[in-house]
């Protein structure tokens, strides 16, 4: 019994370091040259790409985070399920995995058994091969993946390449971070939470594999940083974007949880980088707390041409969860991220 | 009374979780001292606070303590169950009038006739001795406020005599029509129902 509280304290994309601070330490870094690697951490995108040859590249990432979810099997799921996301936001085709492991060496090697399945299944269903891992013995448990994909270097989604007039749809439903507080707290419905983890669990290749007929101007997966967070990444210095809050997708029971103050130390963070730059009209509490809210393993959100947008959303509608045309790029109504 | 919550290695939603709950036990000019570890807790009381309408002061004492001091000066907001409604009926004519648009018709049968009877209801409201409040538009209701359409002039009219003219976002997204609207603000769903909860009569045609 003992074991499963340590377990869980709060983990996920609420676990990362806060956007602020992070920039401000990879900002110190020398930034080195390489005409081949054609995205860096410079551009905070989703994933890194090097150019092999003129035709292929090898795309990689890393990500992996505290339970979120008092099951095992479910945490490797999810966290494999996130670590995935962000080939599949470049555009990219998973190829292998390494596990990364922290784990207390008092704890049952059974519940550790359970996490590296869970995140094992979910790498076999992207279509790719576990290769190795590393584990450490830590205080407590953290499990992700170190992901290997290839990509055709002229057919990357880069994150930052909105054009003005975009059609903005996110492909999941935000108040994930919310749900698994509220869970933690005693207080989530079932059918909430079974959504939260539907949708944790749902890898981003389903949607990816959409977009290939579409004009897909730019396109990231929604996760720590919280759906304004990473739009505020999307739309660069150049671009602002006006956000429909009826659009957007979310797990009802968040808001209710939201105005119970069940919020992440996380999401403050979140609101507290990018909040100067969003003006709130006329928005509830509870769905400002849902925009500001970190993901785990959350949806894609794509930048692409309004006269598409439709026919896109149709078919990402029929993977099942829910989704939205959630907004549209401005340009000369400057950099503002307008919320209605 | 005042009562101090310790919460110092709590970690969020914990500490404005339990704040929360013992806000409603406290009267008017009750104090609650909250200690906390972290300033992003700090920023979520005063989330609390703003919500409850609670006086919020912190004070970072040293690194790793700060103590916020919330005062309770209005207690209806504190209360987790509505009040009971005031028995009695409000003078009719005292609060805003609010007109719905919902569609660029009026009534139902021949389109061509409901689209001349619209034309003509907002021309009319710009006659009314007593102009109303607010114009809300929604559905095929926001056709009527955008370049072209035969009520622009008059719906610009009214905006100029201080009417709040209001289209619904969501809607003008939907039919492609934003970037055409002629007059007024783009609004959301929860500005109309709050304009139609506050309003004291709603007029729709």
């Amino acid at each position: 019994m003992q074991e499963d509280i340590i377990f869980c304290k709060g983990g996920g994309c609420t676990a990362k370091l806060g956007p602020g601070m992070l920039a401000s330490v990879l900002e110190q870094l020398p930034k080195t040259k390489d005409p081949n690697l054609l995205v860096g951490f410079d551009s905070s995108d989703d994933a890194s790409v090097y150019k092999l040859t003129e035709n292929l590249a090898i795309v990689q990432t890393l990500d992996f985070f505290p339970p979120m979810v008092e099951d095992p099997y479910t945490f490797g799921q999810i966290a494999a399920a996130n670590a995935l996301s962000d080939i599949y936001a470049m555009g990219g085709v998973v190829k292998t995995a390494l596990n990364i492991v922290c784990f207390p060496e008092k704890m049952d090697l059974n519940i550790l058994g359970k996490i590296l399945q869970g995140g094992n299944d979910k790498v076999l269903e992207a279509g790719g091969i576990l290769s190795g891992g590393h584990s450490i013995v830590d205080t407590d448990v953290k499990y992700g993946l170190s992901v290997t994909g290839v990509i055709h270097p002229d057919k990357i989604y880069k994150n930052n390449s909105c054009r003005e007039g975009d059609a903005l749809i996110l492909t999941k439903p935000l108040g994930v971070g919310i749900i698994c507080t509220a869970e933690r707290m005693k207080e989530c419905s079932r059918e909430a939470m079974e959504l939260a983890l539907r949708s944790m669990t749902t890898l981003n290749k389903y949607a990816a594999e959409l977009l290939g007929e579409y004009e897909v101007h730019a396109c990231t997966d929604v996760t720590g940083f919280g759906f304004l967070g990473h739009l505020n990444e999307m739309l660069g210095e150049e671009l602002g974007a006006v956000i429909d809050s009826l659009q957007v997708p979310y797990i009802r029971e968040a808001v209710h949880y939201a105005d119970e103050f069940y919020i992440t130390a996380a999401a403050q963070r979140n609101r507290n980088h990018v909040g100067d730059r969003v003006e709130f009209h006329k928005l509830p509490f509870a769905m400002e707390e849902i925009l500001f809210d970190p993901q785990t393993s959350g949806g894609l959100l794509i930048s692409i041409p309004q006269k598409e947008a439709d026919a896109l959303l149709g078919q990402i509608e029929s993977l099942g969860l829910p989704c939205g045309i959630v907004g549209s790029v401005t340009g000369r109504n400057g950099t503002k991220i307008i919320v209605r | 009374m005042k009562q101090t919550l310790d919460f110092i290695g709590k970690a969020c939603p914990i500490p404005v979780v339990e704040t929360k709950k013992a806000l409603s036990q406290l009267k008017k000019d009750d104090i609650i001292e909250v200690m906390v570890d972290n300033s992003v807790a700090v920023q979520n009381l005063a989330k609390l606070a703003t919500q409850k309408k609670l006086d919020i002061v912190s004070d970072k004492r040293e690194e790793g303590l700060y103590l916020v001091t919330l005062t309770v000066t209005d207690v209806t907001e504190l209360k987790e169950v509505a009040p009971d409604p005031v028995d009695c009926i409000p003078d009719a004519s005292s609060g805003p009038t609010v007109v719905v648009l919902s569609s660029d018709k009026m009534g139902e049968g021949d389109e061509k006739l409901g689209r001349i009877l619209i034309k003509g209801f907002i021309y009319a409201l710009t006659e009314l001795d007593k102009l109303p409040a607010s114009v809300i538009m929604y559905n095929n209701g926001v056709k009527l406020a955008v370049e072209g359409s035969d009520s622009l002039a008059d719906l610009k009219l009214l905006e100029a005599q201080g009417v709040e003219i209001l289209a619904c976002g969501t809607c003008l997204n939907h039919y492609q029509l934003t970037e055409r609207l002629g007059v007024g603000s783009v609004t959301n769903m929860y500005h109309i129902v709050e304009k139609l909860s506050e309003a004291w009569k709603v007029i729709k045609p």
